[in-house]
């Protein structure tokens, strides 16, 4: 362990109107160590890496890079002060090829300093390559890589410019668990090569497997830092959320009705196969896999929301076809989207317009929206969900990320469905709240609903669901009851060995 | 790879059919495929080919550049007017004249669009209209004949070297400047990064709203030289010039496979597109067919190349059900 | 509560472009009758608006279409070839109602072809309009040539040269009522709720059940009608017809549109900004013409206006965050 810092920050405030993001924070970066920044949503986290990074500046503090005094006035600066971030999105170019996404912004040049050297940068490319053990053609454009190989291509990136502190802001979300262990090996990697690194995830497992110190943010403010062997699990969880919380709520049993969507050998051209499956009245059953194994892909194809797939699907028992949202709506089959803001509001409306939305037939007359029947609903269904806003008026986009979820939900529940699809229910819900949600699903299923819940959180599998389905690569491998499921078993599955 | 076959699919397609219509005209007419002909399309083609490589830059950082056909117009009356009262000057005055002045009017569009954060297409809109109105204003409605600018003026277009006419070695060195801008220079580069990933590009620190401009500016500058050739090659210049002018440049982007969506494009497919109109505005005549046909024929073949674009380019599925065994050998 | 509701409808919500458009009208209008003495007249004032009525007429479902994210480049070319049509129908001793029925059906036909593009091949809108303007006219070409069709029957000239009573023109009348029937479909009807759900975000509002793709075709199909119904006028108003009908008249109409408050990014706009905004042009064209301002110096002033419009809102929040940060 080296005792001087490369990277420190000290005394660092940041407001925003009405908000203070970060209130006299300090962090420090070692060189050839994994620093992991913890914190829930809200904590800060990600306003101190753009500060980090020269997209913000802050009100206050006092920023030191190999002991010097600096400031990072931009997005350039930062660069050239060795700070690079690769983030979850990402944040490449598509339509370039690998050599342009290692040089962008940091060209190596030729002649007088202006004419881009191609040779000299592709070289470069090339050995960085192989440096991390990783074969890509440079040529290739970065459309058709994996996202694994992606994230390796925003790692040999910081290595192309000889980056002093590495940034990771949740690289694994989107990884298999061998292309995470290849992570790991190019962290340690850049560990050896000197560099600071500063790992920000969600995931504890992760974060004790490969970090060596650690600071701990909360509502802005800096809580706790040391030596990750000086500390447990639990412990953490205690300092990022202030007080002790059961991640998962204790599941209820609930009695089982009879079996109300039924899907039989579904298969869509190059997404999934064979995929059959059933839910029962008052059951919450699982999906797990790792990302891009096909689950979300199977949920919106029974949700008509894209092709047509082949097989059946049965609702209480009859063969039905869906072909569009409108008709799985009709059918009581309602879906909750993995990105709410994306997908599950309409930021711009209100409560009451996006609760009305799939039933504007309702709230209307002749064609005409009736503003009073819209008002009724918005009313109780956003009450039934506690819904915190200052009127069911207000402008959606405007309200937290936990309250958006409810007005997604309140709008679903407002046309008694019969299955409700959660996809990934508390993505990006920091750990205070998801044990609300879990409140909640079980509220669901005890008032008669079934829901399918896609996840890739093991605890909240584990916790929640009645039976497990296991995905991977489109297809089905595997099925476990609540009895018989554990963590190893279900992970072996999902990844194929 | 399936991406990098398809945009190169889409060329070989484009060239197999510029063939294939140039031999099947030249059953028609032997006259087609001389070396004569050949050079006239060449000719005929070069203003379409420099403002579409202007446009190409534009449309790849998701803007769209509709004013100028309005700029080529009023720099062409410009320089015009600057002709006729100092018709001593050397041609290199007027020309850099032409390209400073079309510089000058792409800024005021880039300028609205990066500084006020404008959407182009109302910008460029708002800017074609007022171009050409004071186009009126300037020459008081009245036009700038043949006779009232001078020879040296009007001939340096048509001055044959080396077999080719000026006009197309203009043509040529945009071509050979666009092509080096952008492989060998970072603005270049960067055009298609912000085109490819705007929010990306920022975090790079590359100056998104910068850039943008920098692509009306040169296509203003290219319209602008543009104006010098039309107006010196008809020795004409008046209001309605090159009007409706600024659809064929899209059209011809848009045949040859630049991306509205951005961040693609490539100087091959564009020149391509520009070829295959000039093909068939040269090659109606000599089949009998009404020039009357050109308009509905241009709109006709953008609709069939943005659908026959449109699979590949739409939603990106995913290939996530691999064979069966590749799944079980891991 | 209910009051809450009603504040984010489209009548009652924020409505500073729209008094800002107003107020200018009304500048505009009082220097007009300082600057010209024919001004005044109501006779005058009636003629200056067949100078926009047909515009304005297919500005309304434009209005909605680029709420909608989309944006119809075609128009005028439309109006081309439906004014083709009725005069090859004329030709044939067609009677008016025949006559008119060409022209909306045509323009319906037309309009579902740019639907059908759109939405069947998921190109965007821009594109495939700039390619069926130059389809549209160009098809007007070729049938007509550089010559002219003029064998209306009398009575036809109703629609573009009569009046309903007194002043008023039947294309204003019509204008009129069809922009009332426009205001309640945009901002009270379920129709309308749903263009403004796919115009903010078409994923979640497909995700909610909306069938957006039939939507955004019965747009394109809307103003493919009122350009048939545009060009029956603009045809009856001029006797003839000749390809280069309504010629860059894309320009007008959608500077209307956009004057009107509507972003053209889609999402948000009011029919009142739209009906203003046509005024106000209207009243500015007036005004230069009685000033003997030409047409295309006129189009100066309309493009212009078009960029100071869109302009303001933007400096205003500059000038603001400078004033705020001190």
């Amino acid at each position: 362990m080296t005792a001087t810092p490369i990277f420190q920050l000290q005394g660092i405030s940041k407001t925003f109107p009405g908000v203070k993001a970060l209130d006299n924070v300090e962090l420090a970066l070692y060189p050839g160590e994994v620093t992991a920044l913890m914190g829930e949503n809200g904590a800060g986290k990600s306003t101190l890496v753009k500060i980090m990074t020269g997209i913000y500046q802050p009100d206050s503090g006092h920023i030191e890079i190999g002991g010097q005094a600096t400031t990072i006035a931009n997005a350039r600066e930062a660069h050239a002060l060795g700070i690079t971030a690769i983030h979850q999105e990402t944040v490449l170019f598509d339509d370039l090829t690998v050599v342009e996404n290692l040089f962008v912004g940091q060209y190596l040049y030729k002649g007088f300093g202006i004419v881009l050297d191609w040779q000299t940068m592709t070289r470069r490319t090339i050995e960085i390559l192989e440096i991390l053990g990783v074969s890509l053609n440079p040529h290739e454009l970065l459309s058709h890589l994996s996202i694994a190989q992606k994230h390796m291509v925003s790692i040999a990136r910081a290595l192309a410019f000889d980056a002093k502190i590495v940034i990771l802001d949740e690289p694994t979300a989107a990884l298999s668990h061998r292309e995470i262990d290849e992570l790991y090996e190019l962290i340690e990697r850049l560990k050896a090569q000197g560099k600071a690194i500063l790992f920000i995830s969600h995931k504890l497992d992760e974060v004790f497997r490969i970090a060596d110190r650690y600071h701990i943010f909360r509502d802005g403010q800096h809580i706790k830092q040391g030596l990750i062997r000086d500390i447990d699990q639990a412990q953490m969880v205690t300092n990022m959320v202030g007080r002790s919380v059961d991640q998962v709520y204790p599941k209820q049993t609930v009695a089982l009705g009879e079996v109300v969507l039924e899907v039989d050998k579904l298969s869509l051209e190059q997404e999934f196969a064979d995929i059959s499956f059933n839910v029962r009245r008052g059951e919450i059953i699982g999906f797990y896999g790792l990302i891009g194994s096909g689950r979300t892909e199977v949920m919106q194809a029974i949700f008509g929301a894209s092709g047509q797939p082949n097989g059946t699907i049965s609702v209480l028992g009859e063969t039905v076809t869906i072909r569009t949202p409108a008709q799985a709506i009709d059918l009581g089959i309602v879906y909750v989207p993995e990105e709410r803001q994306a997908q599950g509001t309409v930021l711009e409306f209100s409560i009451a317009k996006n609760i009305s939305l799939p039933q504007l037939g309702n709230v209307s007359r002749f064609g005409f929206i009736q503003p009073e029947k819209e008002w009724i609903l918005a009313d109780q269904y956003a009450n039934r969900l506690q819904v915190k806003a200052s009127g069911w008026g207000q402008e959606v986009g405007n309200l937290s990320g936990g309250n958006q979820q409810k007005v997604v939900i309140g709008k679903w529940l407002a046309r008694a469905p019969k299955i409700i699809i959660l996809d990934e229910p508390t993505k990006g819900i920091d750990i205070g709240s998801k044990a609300a949600v879990h409140e909640f699903i079980g509220e669901l299923v005890a008032q008669g609903l079934a829901v399918i819940m896609v996840t890739s959180e093991l605890s909240e599998l584990l916790g929640l669901a009645d039976r497990m389905y296991v995905m991977a690569e489109g297809r089905m491998q595997g099925e476990f009851s609540r009895a018989d499921a554990s963590a190893e078993k279900i992970i072996k599955t999902a990844i194929g060995s | 790879m399936l991406n990098l076959l398809r945009a190169k699919l889409r060329e070989i397609y484009l060239t197999a059919i510029i063939l294939v219509i140039a031999i099947a005209v030249t059953f028609k007419s032997a006259d087609f495929m001389t070396s004569g002909n050949i050079i006239e399309i060449f000719n005929d083609t070069s203003i379409l080919a420099m403002l579409a490589l202007g446009q190409m830059l534009v449309i790849i950082t998701r803007g769209i550049d509709l004013s100028v056909a309005s700029n080529l117009a009023l720099t062409g009356m410009i320089v015009a007017l600057m002709n006729t009262q100092f018709p001593e000057l050397s041609m290199v005055y007027f020309i850099v004249l032409a390209i400073v002045v079309g510089m000058a009017l792409g800024a005021i569009n880039g300028l609205l669009i990066w500084k006020l954060s404008l959407p182009s297409i109302v910008v460029t809109l708002g800017t074609m209209a007022i171009f050409r109105g004071v186009i009126f204003i300037i020459s008081n409605g009245t036009w700038v004949n043949s006779h009232e600018l001078s020879e040296a003026f009007i001939s340096l277009p048509r001055t044959v070297i080396l077999g080719f006419p000026v006009l197309n070695y203009f043509g040529l060195a945009t071509l050979a400047a666009v092509i080096l801008f952008v492989t060998y220079i970072k603005a270049g580069r960067e055009i298609y990064a912000c085109g490819s990933n705007p929010a990306a590009a920022v975090y790079t620190g590359i100056d998104v709203g910068k850039i943008q401009c920098l692509t009306f500016v040169i296509s203003g500058a290219i319209a602008g030289l543009c104006g010098y050739l039309w107006v010196a090659r008809y020795a004409v210049a008046y209001v309605d010039i090159a009007n409706g002018f600024e659809l064929q440049v899209v059209a011809a982007c848009v045949i040859g496979g630049v991306s509205i969506a951005g961040g693609r494009g490539s100087i091959i497919g564009c020149m391509l597109g520009c070829l295959f109109l000039g093909v068939i505005k040269n090659a109606l005549p000599v089949i009998g067919i009404s020039p009357f046909w050109q308009m509905a024929i241009s709109g006709f073949v953008i609709i069939a190349a943005v659908v026959l674009n449109s699979k590949p380019a739409g939603k990106k599925k995913k290939i996530i059900l691999k064979p069966q065994s590749a799944a079980l050998a891991s | 509560m209910l009051n809450q509701l009603k504040n984010k409808s489209g009548l009652f919500k924020d409505k500073s472009w729209e008094i800002a458009l107003l107020g200018v009208a009304v500048l505009v209008f009082i220097f007009n009758s300082l600057a010209s003495p024919y001004f005044l007249d109501l006779w005058n004032l009636s003629d200056a608006t067949f100078n926009f009525t047909e515009k304005a007429i297919i500005a309304l479902p434009m209005a909605l279409l680029i709420i909608g994210r989309d944006i119809d480049l075609s128009v005028a070319s439309i109006i081309a070839i439906c004014s083709v049509a009725m005069g090859l129908v004329a030709q044939a001793g067609g009677g008016i109602t025949l006559i008119v029925l060409t022209g909306m059906s045509v323009g319906m036909l037309a309009g579902a072809i740019n639907g059908f593009l759109v939405t069947y091949y998921a190109i965007p809108s821009i594109v495939v309009t700039i390619g069926t303007m130059s389809l549209f006219r160009g098809l007007s070409y070729i049938i007509l040539g550089d010559g002219v069709l003029k064998d209306y029957p009398d009575g036809f000239s109703f629609f573009g040269q009569g009046y309903v009573v007194g002043a008023l023109s039947f294309e204003l009348v019509f204008f009129l009522v069809v922009a009332l029937l426009f205001y309640l479909l945009l901002h009270r009807t379920v129709f309308g709720r749903v263009v403004f759900a796919i115009g903010n975000n078409p994923t979640a509002a497909f995700y909610s059940g909306v069938a957006v793709n039939r939507y955004r075709f019965l747009l394109f199909v809307l103003v493919g009608l009122a350009s048939g119904i545009a060009s029956v006028m603009l045809t009856s108003r001029l006797g003839s017809t000749r390809p280069t009908i309504a010629l860059g008249w894309e320009l007008s109409i959608i500077t209307m549109v956009v004057l009107g408050g509507v972003n053209i990014l889609g999402g948000s706009g009011s029919i009142l900004g739209v009906v203003i905004a046509v005024f106000l042009m209207g009243l500015v064209t007036f005004g230069l013409g009685l000033l003997n301002v030409p047409g295309i110096v006129m189009s100066v002033v309309i493009g212009m206006m078009l960029i100071g419009v869109i302009s303001i809102p933007v400096l205003l929040k500059k000038y603001h965050a400078r004033v705020g940060a001190t």
